[in-house]
């Protein structure tokens, strides 16, 4: 018989961490209302991330995106009974504090909202609520370990329903790290300032060989042959934003992408989910974007 | 050598599987009824208990499985593994469904939402002091004169089981699989 006491420790590395553990091999979907949140519980989402507008929507009407509404983010937290997470700016450590009050079981301070700070990000070891960051490359990941985030995802370009700079980030990630792997110990200094990384961090993924905290992907993630690649190019889970609710049939996407990440190398699977499905979102061409959301953070 | 399965349809996956591997066992990740075969015992992971309970039904597991557990495949669930397990679910979906082996009835997120998620030493019968990981953990609120208890913890509001066995199913509301003791997994593996 023990009592906590004395003893219990919360906002932990390790539960923060573990609860990315727990989300592995699953599919975030973005929602922006309880009904929403619902189709996305019933398909067998992990979580959902609640927001007011999916980033392909954000893209359109331009304008300051901001943290979402409280009152829509508990909304969500009454409708299901798996995590809610929810965004804030780039370095807007209020609106993180709002959500950490708010009971948000992960904070992702994400640039598909508009940056508060344009030199520093969030100091993320303050926080009892753990945090998702994007990253475009192995240095920016082990920035924002470094600053306190326990779960990093590759960046991707949202709301394009384009799949391509999600594969490039993911790639140059593993690349990176690949390189970190089969280093002279000597060599890690300057790589780690290559990469602008913490050192400790950079000997840490050379030791291990992967990151010190969960790697998953978002970011133009529209089929289930999407979720297929990027698991099978080394992602431990998926997050979907606009690839579901801008779909024909949402419900049959969200059920169908679920299917796909987790018999991500049987194929005969992804290929019975993926007929009759409908049309995926329409997506954008990357290189005729205005605005490149990958580009925000550093 | 003990045959161990993994069921691998979502959670973390990976941790059990480097425990029991740690402890010696033959380990199968699960994904598919032909896997289920063969077997000396079953992990249950930790993860999201809608999804991995969908997941079941979706790869038809479910009704392989529930054959299985009835004629005493021994089984053991962390966390989203002790909700599938358990007779009675509180908190969860209207429609959640679950085993029912262990004759206790759990609360979903019983010890709170991310926030309130926390490590705390646990004594554990026969083995000692082991690390607790609860991560928006599962809490037992109920449970039978049928139900061995392990393990239990006063997180402020009373004794409530933590590690329990009945027959050949073993449900944790923690995670042994997150940290380097494999006490736990070895209580398990040496009942194969």
């Amino acid at each position: 018989m023990s009592s906590s006491r004395d003893t219990s420790t919360t906002g932990s590395a390790v539960v923060k961490r573990g609860l990315a553990d727990m989300l592995r091999g699953g599919v975030i979907m973005d929602v922006v209302n309880p009904e929403q949140a619902r189709i996305a519980e019933d398909a067998g989402a992990v979580a959902v991330m609640a927001l007011e507008r999916v980033p392909s929507d954000i893209r359109r009407d331009g304008g300051v995106a901001r943290m979402s509404d409280p009152q829509m983010i508990q909304d969500i937290q009454a409708a299901v009974t798996i995590p809610v997470m929810a965004k804030a700016r780039i370095g807007h450590f209020a609106e993180a504090q709002i959500l950490q009050a708010l009971d948000v079981d992960y904070i992702d301070e994400s640039e598909v909202l508009t940056p508060a700070d344009e030199e520093n990000h969030i100091d993320k070891w303050g926080f009892t609520v753990p945090f998702v960051c994007g990253a475009t490359n192995l240095g920016e990941a082990l920035r924002r370990i470094g600053e306190g985030a326990c779960l990093i995802r590759s960046k991707g370009e949202a709301g394009t329903g384009n799949v391509v700079e999600a594969v490039r980030h993911l790639r140059t990630i593993n690349a990176q790290m690949r390189r970190l792997a089969s280093a002279d110990t000597s060599e890690l200094f300057a790589l780690a300032k290559d990469l602008g990384a913490p050192l400790a961090l950079v000997q840490e993924v050379a030791a291990t060989g992967q990151l010190p905290v969960p790697l998953f992907c978002a970011g133009g993630i529209s089929t289930p042959a999407d979720a297929s690649l990027v698991l099978q190019l080394g992602a431990e889970a998926v997050f979907v934003g606009s690839g579901i609710f801008k779909s024909e049939d949402p419900v049959r996407m969200a059920h169908a992408i679920v299917e796909a990440t987790t018999h991500f190398r049987d194929a005969s699977v992804v290929a019975k989910v993926s007929t009759g499905l409908g049309a995926a979102m329409l997506g954008a061409e990357t290189s005729t974007l205005e605005v490149r959301l990958a580009e925000r953070g550093w | 050598m003990p045959r161990v399965g993994v069921l691998a349809l979502q959670g973390d996956v990976r941790e059990h599987v480097a425990a029991l591997e740690r402890l010696g066992a033959e380990v199968v990740t699960v994904r598919a009824c032909d896997q289920l075969e063969g077997l000396d015992g079953l992990v249950l992971p930790g993860g999201e208990s809608t999804t991995i309970a969908h997941l079941l039904n979706t790869s038809g597991m479910r009704v392989v499985l529930e054959e299985k557990l009835r004629d005493g495949l021994s089984v053991f669930g962390t966390c989203a593994g002790l909700i599938l397990l358990s007779r009675e679910v509180l908190d969860g979906r209207a429609d959640q469904w679950s085993f029912g082996l262990l004759d206790v009835a759990v609360r979903r997120n019983g010890y709170g939402r991310q926030i309130a998620s926390f490590e705390t030493p646990i004594d554990v019968e026969g083995v000692g002091t082991v690390p607790g990981v609860f991560i928006r953990a599962p809490k037992i609120e109920t449970w039978s004169s049928d139900v061995e208890v392990l393990a239990s913890l006063d997180h402020g509001d009373g004794m409530h089981p933590v590690l329990v066995r009945q027959d050949n199913a073993w449900g944790c509301s923690f995670h042994p699989e997150l940290t380097s003791d494999a006490s736990v997994h070895r209580l398990f593996v040496d009942s194969l």
